[in-house]
């Protein structure tokens, strides 16, 4: 897809293809209550990521029989629009949709407080509108926004950023240029009130030493986009504090 | 005003904050919020609020509730809250039912709202309803408003002083159900027009000081423009 | 859409209660350590008709790995270079836990972790599989087929698919003057080129320990649990948390540190089992 033959990603400076320094995120926008129909909802961009989020419930599963007498089914769809890539991505769920959605779901079977709401669903539908890499982790982001705004009670909220070695140094927040020529793409998603990692992988190759230099890069950032997060649900409120 | 501080889920409470379940639990001993809530530490003990609440059902709560289907032997309603209530049809028609000569549609159809009682509710079946007691039934006029469950106790106000003014400022009337949904009844549209907006008012402002006063003032200047003694 | 699973084994309480006692001690309900694994079984060219194949016993866990190949198209963006697919499938007759029909999240998962693993590492050497460059190329199916479920999938498939990759030979081919290429089953004579041998560790966390290479049942009552790819310089090729639950940073560095000493006990039956010491 996106695979830069011969460009140098990092130059003599130390800057990226896009001016950024190694651990620095792309511009970050987080909104909350986008949408009419949903419980909660929020769209996070990282660069020209974009993701929509929708929860629904806790409500009655459509099939009963999926129910769970001691807690509540959390169900996960994480959706790439055809549009959203370089290339038409048929509407049909793929491979990786299929893992990332469960992947994303275990991000928040300990998050989401189920056993209080036995026999309910909660849905977390994620939209990714435009990708241009680390679509998963802002989909993390997005769906802790969202299960906020819907009111869904949460031991923590979590974000999620992802970490990669583009010739031979770490970076943070990679883009799709980065992580097509990239040498490893280490996604994370953390919960830094409860000090979690709810969301981990690694494709490529890291050393001992850059697993954990990478990891702290990651829960660094993290700390910054739940900061983020909880600006941005009570600036909900606060725009219409008495002056 | 650091009295009253909006908190987001995973934030550390006082320990002897005044909570309920799920709104705050204890993680490592520690009382964290897992909504967002308003912390109020003007009294003598420090108060959490959700300003985001999920309905769910409780022994004698009455509530408003929509017919979702019609069974055989009851109906289906939805009460706003993640557990739809079950209502006999023996209960309804207060006399024994039967089956094969009685049509439920009859009666109540889907799209229909009815005042409702919980008589039974543990999470492991659907809350039961009953209609058996005075002023319960289908409502048959006024207008339904939906607002957060967790707005409810300002709608209401403190010893009912929200509802009171709202009531002598509009002359409708007013039913809140716990389970956020409000029946009102105006003596013609202006007035309606007029409740909606301040009831819309109080929903957004919720969790901010001085607000009975701040809907009075509204009302009167929405009366004034409109026209309305 | 994933689904928080609502058909789980059942594993009785007093089950439970003897595996976290035991942890307490330093035991396991399999009487070995927190960090060994269960006795390894690795063997090779068990499928005549495969180009490669192998079956590997982890405890009772089986799993048996075909691989098949055929002359294909390359990718676009790389003309030069052979196909890999892998796909796993949880045999029904594996487990009640198994049904019949396409994969689920879990077989996907499986599949797409040990995949990575190979292909991040260019494990087998895909540029010398092509035959003519931008036209045809070897693809190679790698197969996962799990026999009997007793938990920590992922371990045993890791192995036993770099186990039929080193076993694998390619067919004898003819290139026709039209460029079609005619396959020769009968005879295999080129071994596949292999770089670089890659396996897995599975780290469960129960309650406040780490054990490598649970069991059904420890997995069932794991928190969560971290699959860990190595190569056999200690590098790190490869993670998936995999399960709900969540790690601090200590649990997840201290996995990693577990796991690169136990893959040596694999890396071993490997050896054995391949006789292929490069």
């Amino acid at each position: 897809m996106g695979k830069a033959v011969g460009v140098k990603l990092i130059d003599e400076y130390g800057r990226r293809h896009d001016g950024r320094l190694p651990d620095q995120m792309r511009p970050v926008r987080m909104r909350i209550n986008v949408l009419e129909n949903a419980d909660g909802s929020a769209l996070v961009e990282y660069g020209r990521t974009r993701i929509l989020a929708a929860v629904y419930g806790p409500r009655e599963p459509v099939q009963k029989f999926m129910a769970l007498p001691d807690r509540a089914l959390l169900r996960v769809r994480y959706h790439m629009a055809p549009f959203s890539t370089e290339e038409r991505k048929s509407p049909a769920p793929s491979r990786r949709e299929i893992e990332l959605s469960k992947v994303i779901r275990e991000a928040f079977e300990d998050i989401i407080l189920v056993k209080y709401f036995p026999r309910t669903a909660i849905d977390i539908f994620l939209e990714v509108l435009q990708a241009d890499g680390g679509t998963r982790t802002a989909a993390v982001t997005a769906a802790s926004l969202a299960l906020a705004n819907a009111g869904i009670p949460m031991k923590a909220l979590v974000a999620g950023v992802a970490v990669g070695k583009i010739e031979g140094q770490l970076v943070l927040d990679v883009d799709e240029i980065e992580d097509g020529s990239g040498e490893a793409d280490m996604p994370v998603a953390y919960a830094p009130d409860i000090e979690k990692i709810t969301l981990f992988q690694l494709n490529g190759v890291l050393t001992r030493e850059e697993l954990e230099k990478g990891l702290d890069m990651a829960l660094s950032a993290i700390r910054e986009l739940v900061e983020l997060e909880k600006r941005t649900l009570k600036e909900e409120y606060v725009s219409t504090e008495e002056v | 005003m650091a009295q009253r501080t909006i908190v987001t889920p995973g934030d550390k409470l006082p320990g002897d904050v005044e909570a309920k379940e799920p709104y705050v639990v204890e993680i490592n001993g520690v009382k964290v919020a897992t909504t967002i809530g308003l912390l109020d530490t003007s009294g003598e003990k420090p108060v959490y609020i959700p300003l985001q609440s999920i309905y769910v059902p409780k022994k004698g709560d009455v509530v408003i509730g929509l017919v979702q289907s019609v069974g055989v032997v009851n109906w289906t309603l939805d009460i706003n809250s993640p557990y739809n209530g079950v209502l006999p049809a023996s209960d309804f028609l207060g006399r024994p039912y039967n089956p094969a000569t009685d049509d439920l549609s009859q009666y109540l159809q889907v799209g229909d709202y009815v005042k409702v009682k919980i008589v039974a509710f543990d999470r492991t079946r659907n809350p039961l309803l009953t209609v058996q007691d005075k002023g319960l039934g289908k409502i048959v006029d006024g207008k339904i408003l939906e607002v957060q469950p967790s707005k409810i106790p300002r709608i209401i106000g403190k010893k009912r002083s929200m509802l009171e003014m709202l009531k002598k400022e509009t002359g409708c009337e007013i039913f809140v159900a716990v389970n956020g949904r409000i029946h009102v009844k105006c003596p013609d549209e202006d007035r309606e027009t007029i409740l909606i907006l301040a009831i819309k008012m109080i929903e957004r402002q919720a969790h901010t000081t001085g607000l009975t006063a701040r809907v009075q003032g509204y009302i009167e200047e929405l009366k004034k423009v409109k026209g309305v003694e | 859409m994933s689904l928080t699973p609502f058909k789980v084994p059942i594993v009785p309480e007093l089950r439970k209660s003897t595996i976290l006692s035991l942890l307490a001690k330093g035991l396991r309900t399999s009487e070995r350590d927190l960090v060994t694994p269960r006795i390894v079984k690795v063997k090779t060219g068990v499928i005549e008709r495969a180009e490669g194949s192998a079956q590997v016993e982890l405890g009772n866990t089986k799993v048996l790995v075909g691989v098949k190949t055929d002359v294909g198209a390359p990718f676009r963006d790389t003309p030069d270079e052979g196909v890999i697919t892998v796909n796993a499938e949880l045999v029904p007759l594996a487990s009640p836990l198994f049904e019949p029909g396409p994969p689920d999240e879990n077989a996907i998962e499986l599949a797409r972790v040990i995949d990575r693993s190979i292909r991040e590492t260019n494990a087998v050497d895909r540029k010398s599989l092509a035959i003519i460059p931008g036209s045809k190329v070897w693809v190679i199916h790698v197969d996962i087929y799990v026999l009997d479920h007793d938990g920590n999938l992922f371990d045993a498939s890791m192995l036993a698919t770099m186990a039929a990759l080193m076993n694998t030979m390619l067919p004898d081919y003819e290139e026709l003057e039209t460029g079609e290429i005619i396959l020769d089953r009968s005879k295999k004579t080129t071994p596949l080129k292999i770089n670089k041998k890659v396996l897995t560790v599975n780290i469960a966390k129960i309650g406040d320990y780490l054990v490598v290479d649970p069991d059904l049942d420890e997995e069932t009552v794991a928190d969560t649990r971290i699959v860990v790819a190595y190569d056999e310089e200690g590098n790190i090729v490869g993670i998936q948390k995999s399960g709900p639950g969540a790690m601090s940073r200590e649990e997840v560095l201290k996995a990693v540190d577990i796991g690169r000493e136990a893959v040596k006990i694999y890396f071993k039956s490997l050896e054995e089992a391949t006789g292929r010491a490069e």
